[in-house]
C-alpha cells in the first residue's frame, strides 16, 4: 500500500494543487470594498483649461444651434474610462467597488487610480507602438517590437515627460535589445539599409500629427510641404548606421539620393522646414531633429500629442466639424497667431506644454471635460445627429478595437478583475486567446482610429466563434454558472449579467422581456439562462461600440 | 448543410428555410430576404452577369521570372524562356501550363507606377489611385459589386481568398464593400454554425433584436451607421444559405482538384471559379512570397509551382463552363523587381515596367503590349501603360462607365477610374 502511495502520492498532490488553482481562478471571492488608504482628495489638473474648453463648446453649440446631449450616468463614464485606459469593460468586482464608493467626485478619483494601474501603461504603450513602428514583427534580427513596447509601457507608467520619450525614440543610439528606443530606427531597416524616407514620414506623422509622405515624390497638394523639405528632413537620418553593435551615427557620412529627374546621385543636407531657431547646433543630426520636433514652441508637437490622447479617450481623433481632419495624423496647420481665437486643441496643447508634457494629467483633463461626459443618445432629429456628433454635442459611437472586444469579452466572463494580479494561467490563456481572436477579427494596424463600421466576419465570429462560445458555456471555469448559482433569483441574475457585459442595469422594458421569456421557458435552468443572456449581450451593438 | 436545425417533427430543408425567412421577417430583420438562387452558370450570353477574378501576386513578382523573361542577358539571370501559344512570345520556362493557355489572354509588359513601397504600391495597384490622406479610394474589386448589384446573392459579393496582407477595401463606398476574407479557402468555413439548437437560437436572435432596438433609441441614424444590426442580419442569411456550398470543393472531382493543385492558392482559384458560378461579382485570390530581395530565382520557381497549374486550370475550367466570356481574369502584383540582381541573388522593388496578364470577359486575347530594355539600362519601357488605363479597360468591358463620378464623404466628386480604355484590348 505504501508502495502505491509512493507512486500515486505525488500525482495526487499535483492533481489537488491543480484543482485548487483552477478553483481559485474560477471562483474568486467578490469583495466590494474601498481601500482605507484610497485618496480622499482629488488632484484635478488644469481646472481653468477645463472651464475654458467647456465654455468654448457651450458657445460654439449655442451659436450654431446645436442642442447638447444630457450627461451620461456615472457607470457609462466608468465604462468609457476603463475602455480607454485599460482596454476592457470594468469587471463586476470593480463595478461593485465603484458603486460602494461614496467619495465626492468619485469618477475623477477613479481616473486617477486607473492611471496608477499597470494595465494603463500596457494599453497605451500598444497604441503608441503602432504609431511609431506599426504592427509587423519584421525586420527579424534587428527589430524587437516587444522590447520597444515594454519600454514605452514603463515610460507611460512612470509618467515620464512625453517630450523626453519622443526625443529618445528619435535620437537614441545603441543596441535594439539593450536600448529599446532604437527599435524605431531598426523597424525601418530594409535589406540591411536604413530607409530614411520611411523614418522621416513616420516622424512627421507620429510626432507632428501631419502627413508629409506625399512630398516624398512631389510637392504636397494641400499643405505647405515641398519635396525638397521632405528630402531635407530625411537627411537627418542620413548619417544613421546599423551594425552588430547597434544603431549609431557617423558624423562624417554624406547623405546622397538619386534625383528622380536626372537619375544622378546628389547630396542633401539636413534642414527643418520652419523655425530653424528651435534646432540646437550640437548633438547628432537625429538629436537635433528630436530637439526641434519636441521644442515647447513647436505647436505641432503638443497638438499632435494632445490629439493622440484625445483619440485614445474618445476612440476618434479630435476634429471640429470637418471630417477631413478626423485623422490622427492629418491635423490642420496651426494658426499663426493662436491667441486671437484659440480652439480647444490649442487650449489643451498649451496646458500640456505648461505641465511639462505630462500625459497622465492630460488624460485626467480630457476625462473631466463636458464633451467626454455627454450621452451618446439624444432627442435631436435623426438628420441632424451626424452634425451634432461632428461638433461633439453628442458623444460619438465608435467601434471598439479588436483588443477591446476580446479584452471586454474575457473580462465579462470573469467576475474578478483580470490584471497583473491574475493567475499566470489566466493571463497566459488570455494572451493566447487574444492573439487567435485578433487574427480572425481583423486588426486595423496603424489606422486604428479610422471610422469603421462592423463587418460580416466579425458578426459571425461573435455569434458562432469558439472563443466566445467556450467562454460563456456553463462550465466550472466560466463566470456564467457562478453568477447563476449566486444570483438566487431571476431578477438578480439578469442584473448581474447586464452589469458584467454592458456595465449597466436592464431597463424596465428589458427586464420585463427577459423575465417573461424565462417564465415561458420554465424548463430552462439558470445556468442555461445566463449562457443565452450572455450570448445576446455580447452580440448586442452596445457591447461592441463605445457609447 | 443545415445551419438552422428545424423544430422537432419537421424534416424538410425547404420548410426549414421558409421558417427562417418568416422568422427574419417577423423580427424586422430587414436585410434582403434571399430570392431564388441565381447561379450565374444557369444564364447564357448577354444575360450572364459579368465578374472579375484578380489573382493578386503579393510582394511584387519579378517580371523577368514570369511574363517578361530576358534569357541570356546580364539582367536575365538563370531564368529560361519557353515559347507560348501567342506566336513569337516567350514567358519564363517554369510556367509551361500557362504557356499553353496564353493565347486566351493578353500580356502587358510595360505597366508603370510611382509607388515602390509595398503598402503604397498595393493601394495604388488595387485602386488605381495613389494614397491620399484625405480620402480612401475603393479597390477595383469593390467597384464591380458596387456597380453591378445582385439581388439574389446571399453570400458576400466581393471575396478575398488566401493570405494577402491588404485585401481590397470598399473605401469611400463603405465598409460593407470590403472584401470578405477567407484565409484558407476550400478547407471549410469557420463560424458558420450556431452553437445551440434552433429553438434556443431563435430565442437568442429575438432577444438580440430587442436589445438592438433599445440601443437604437435616441441614436437612430448613428446606430444605423454602425452597420451592426445589418451585419448580423447578413451573417444570419449567409449561415442558412445554400450558396455557402460555393466555398467548398468536396463536390469537385479529384481530377479537377489535382489540376488546380492542392495548395492554398490552387484551392483559392477553384473556389473563385465556384463563387463566380454562384453569382459573386468579384474575387481576389492571393499568392504570397514574391518579395524576393534574396534568392529571387528559387523563390519564383517555388511560386510558379503553385501559380502555373492553378492559373492554367482556372482558364481551362472557365472556358469549359462557358464562363470565360463573362469573367475577366487579371494576374497582377504591386510592382515588379529590379533588372539588376543584387549580391544576395535577389531583386529589389521596381515599379517601372512591370508585367500583368489579363483576359476573358470578351477582351481581345493574344495581344502583347510594351517592351522592357533587355540590357536594363533604359529604365522606361516602350509603350508605357498606366494602371488607370488598364482599369478603365476592365471597367468598360464589364459595362461600367469609368468616367462615372461618385461623391465622396469629403464632398469631392471622384471618377470611378482616372484612365482611358486601351483600344488594343477592346474588341472593335
Amino acid at each position: 500500500m505504501f508502495k502505491r502511495l509512493k507512486i500515486y502520492g505525488p500525482a495526487l498532490v499535483l492533481l489537488i494543487g491543480l484543482g485548487a488553482l483552477v478553483w481559485t481562478t474560477a471562483f474568486p471571492t467578490v469583495e466590494a470594498r474601498i481601500a482605507d488608504d484610497a485618496p480622499r482628495e482629488i488632484h484635478q489638473p488644469h481646472r481653468d483649461v477645463i472651464e475654458q474648453v467647456n465654455s468654448w463648446y457651450e458657445q460654439s453649440w449655442q451659436s450654431q444651434g446645436f442642442v447638447r446631449a444630457k450627461f451620461a450616468d456615472d457607470l457609462t463614464i466608468l465604462r468609457r474610462l476603463s475602455l480607454a485606459l485599460h482596454g476592457t469593460v470594468p469587471s463586476l468586482e470593480e463595478i461593485r467597488r465603484f458603486e460602494a464608493d461614496r467619495r465626492p467626485q468619485r469618477l475623477a478619483l477613479w481616473c486617477q487610480e486607473m492611471l496608477a494601474d499597470s494595465r494603463y501603461g500596457d494599453y497605451f504603450a500598444e497604441r503608441l507602438t503602432r504609431a511609431f513602428v506599426g504592427t509587423q514583427q519584421q525586420p527579424f534580427l534587428v527589430f524587437r517590437r516587444d522590447r520597444f513596447k515594454n519600454w514605452i509601457a514603463e515610460q507611460i507608467q512612470d509618467n515620464r515627460p512625453y517630450n523626453e520619450v519622443i526625443r529618445e525614440i528619435i535620437g537614441k543610439e545603441g543596441l535594439w535589445t539593450g536600448d529599446p528606443a532604437t527599435n524605431f530606427v531598426t523597424h525601418a531597416v530594409n535589406d540591411g539599409d536604413i530607409d530614411e524616407n520611411k523614418l522621416a514620414g513616420k516622424t512627421v506623422r507620429a510626432v507632428l500629427g501631419q502627413r508629409i509622405d506625399c512630398a516624398q515624390c512631389h510637392d504636397h497638394p494641400f499643405a505647405d510641404w515641398k519635396q525638397q523639405q521632405f528630402e531635407q528632413l530625411a537627411a537627418f537620418y542620413g548619417q544613421t548606421r546599423i551594425s552588430p553593435f547597434g544603431v549609431t551615427d557617423d558624423p562624417k557620412a554624406v547623405y546622397e539620393i538619386e534625383d528622380t529627374r536626372t537619375l544622378e546621385d546628389r547630396q542633401v543636407s539636413p534642414a527643418v522646414p520652419f523655425n530653424p531657431e528651435w534646432k540646437p547646433e550640437s548633438g547628432t543630426r537625429r538629436e537635433q531633429l528630436a530637439a526641434w520636433c519636441t521644442s515647447p514652441d513647436n505647436r505641432r508637437f503638443a497638438r499632435a500629442a494632445v490629439n493622440r490622447i484625445w483619440a485614445q479617450m474618445f476612440g476618434k481623433a479630435w476634429s471640429e466639424g470637418a471630417p477631413y481632419y478626423a485623422r490622427i495624423d492629418d491635423l490642420p496647420d496651426p494658426e499663426p497667431d493662436v491667441e486671437v481665437d484659440p480652439i480647444p486643441l490649442d487650449m489643451l496643447a498649451d496646458a500640456f506644454v505648461e505641465s511639462g508634457f505630462n500625459v497622465a494629467e492630460m488624460v485626467q483633463t480630457i476625462a473631466a471635460l463636458d464633451v467626454f461626459r455627454l450621452s451618446s443618445a439624444t432627442d435631436v432629429p435623426d438628420d441632424e445627429l451626424k452634425e451634432h456628433v461632428d461638433h461633439w454635442a453628442v458623444f460619438p459611437l465608435v467601434r471598439l478595437r479588436p483588443e477591446q472586444i476580446v479584452g471586454s469579452m474575457m473580462q465579462a466572463t470573469s467576475i474578478k478583475t483580470l490584471d497583473q494580479n491574475s493567475h499566470l494561467l489566466t493571463r497566459t490563456l488570455r494572451l493566447i486567446n487574444e492573439n487567435d481572436f485578433l487574427n480572425e477579427y481583423g486588426d486595423l494596424g496603424a489606422d486604428e482610429f479610422e471610422e469603421r463600421s462592423g463587418t460580416v466576419p466579425q458578426a459571425l465570429l461573435r455569434m458562432n466563434g469558439r472563443l466566445f462560445g467556450d467562454s460563456i458555456k456553463p462550465n466550472p471555469l466560466n463566470a456564467t454558472p457562478r453568477i447563476a448559482i449566486a444570483a438566487g433569483s431571476p431578477e438578480v441574475l439578469l442584473e448581474t449579467c447586464f452589469l458584467t457585459c454592458l456595465t449597466r442595469r436592464p431597463s424596465g422594458a428589458e427586464a420585463q422581456y427577459f423575465l417573461n421569456e424565462w417564465t415561458e421557458q420554465n424548463n430552462q435552468k439558470s445556468g442555461g439562462q445566463a449562457y443565452d443572456l450572455y450570448w445576446i449581450l455580447i452580440n448586442s451593438p452596445e457591447f461592441s461600440w463605445n457609447h | 448543410m443545415k445551419y438552422f436545425s428545424q423544430p422537432a417533427g419537421l424534416g424538410h430543408d425547404g420548410l426549414q428555410r421558409r421558417e427562417l425567412l418568416s422568422l427574419s421577417a417577423g423580427l424586422g430583420l430587414s436585410f434582403v430576404l434571399p430570392g431564388l438562387p441565381g447561379r450565374a452558370a444557369e444564364k447564357r450570353g448577354s444575360e450572364r452577369a459579368t465578374s472579375l477574378i484578380t489573382l493578386w501576386m503579393h510582394g511584387g513578382p519579378s517580371q523577368l521570372e514570369t511574363w517578361d523573361p530576358h534569357p541570356g542577358t546580364a539582367i536575365g539571370g538563370p531564368t529560361q524562356a519557353i515559347e507560348t501559344t501567342i506566336p513569337g512570345t516567350q514567358i519564363a520556362a517554369h510556367l509551361p501550363l500557362m504557356a499553353e493557355q496564353l493565347q486566351h489572354l493578353s500580356v502587358i509588359r510595360s505597366l508603370v507606377s510611382k509607388e515602390g513601397d509595398h503598402e503604397r504600391g498595393t493601394y495604388f495597384v488595387k485602386t488605381g489611385y495613389r494614397p491620399d490622406p484625405t480620402v480612401r479610394h475603393p479597390a477595383i474589386g469593390a467597384l464591380v459589386p458596387y456597380e453591378l448589384k445582385s439581388s439574389s446573392l446571399e453570400i458576400p459579393a466581393y471575396v478575398s481568398l488566401g493570405e494577402g496582407q491588404w485585401p481590397g477595401r470598399g473605401g469611400y463606398l463603405g465598409d460593407e464593400y470590403d472584401a470578405f476574407r477567407i484565409f484558407d479557402p476550400g478547407q471549410g468555413l469557420h463560424n458558420m454554425r450556431p452553437r445551440v439548437g434552433d429553438r434556443r437560437q431563435d430565442s437568442r436572435i429575438e432577444g438580440l433584436s430587442m436589445l438592438s432596438q433599445s440601443f437604437r433609441r435616441g441614436r437612430g441614424q448613428l446606430a444605423d451607421r454602425t452597420m451592426h444590426q445589418r451585419t448580423v442580419e447578413q451573417a444570419l442569411t449567409m449561415m442558412n444559405s445554400d450558396q455557402l456550398k460555393a466555398f467548398e470543393i468536396e463536390e469537385e472531382s479529384e481530377t479537377t482538384r489535382k489540376q488546380y493543385g492542392d495548395t492554398r492558392f490552387g484551392r483559392g482559384c477553384l473556389v473563385a471559379r465556384r463563387l463566380i458560378e454562384t453569382g459573386v461579382r468579384s474575387v481576389e485570390v492571393s499568392l504570397s512570397g514574391f518579395d524576393s530581395h534574396a534568392n529571387n530565382f528559387e523563390a519564383h520557381q517555388n511560386r510558379a509551382a503553385e501559380l502555373d497549374p492553378a492559373f492554367a486550370a482556372l482558364i481551362q475550367d472557365l472556358r469549359a463552363r462557358d464562363l470565360y466570356d463573362s469573367t475577366i481574369v487579371l494576374c497582377i502584383g504591386e510592382f515588379g523587381r529590379t533588372p539588376r540582381i543584387n549580391p544576395l541573388d535577389g531583386r529589389d522593388h521596381w515599379p517601372t515596367g512591370f508585367s500583368t496578364v489579363v483576359g476573358g470577359g470578351g477582351l481581345r486575347s493574344g495581344v502583347v503590349i510594351g517592351e522592357t530594355d533587355p540590357t536594363g539600362e533604359n529604365k522606361d519601357p516602350a509603350d508605357p501603360i498606366k494602371v488607370q488605363d488598364l482599369y478603365a479597360t476592365i471597367l468598360s468591358q464589364l459595362s461600367i462607365d469609368p468616367d462615372k463620378e461618385l461623391m465622396t464623404p469629403i464632398g469631392r466628386p471622384l471618377f470611378l477610374c482616372e484612365g482611358t480604355p486601351l483600344p488594343q484590348l477592346l474588341r472593335s
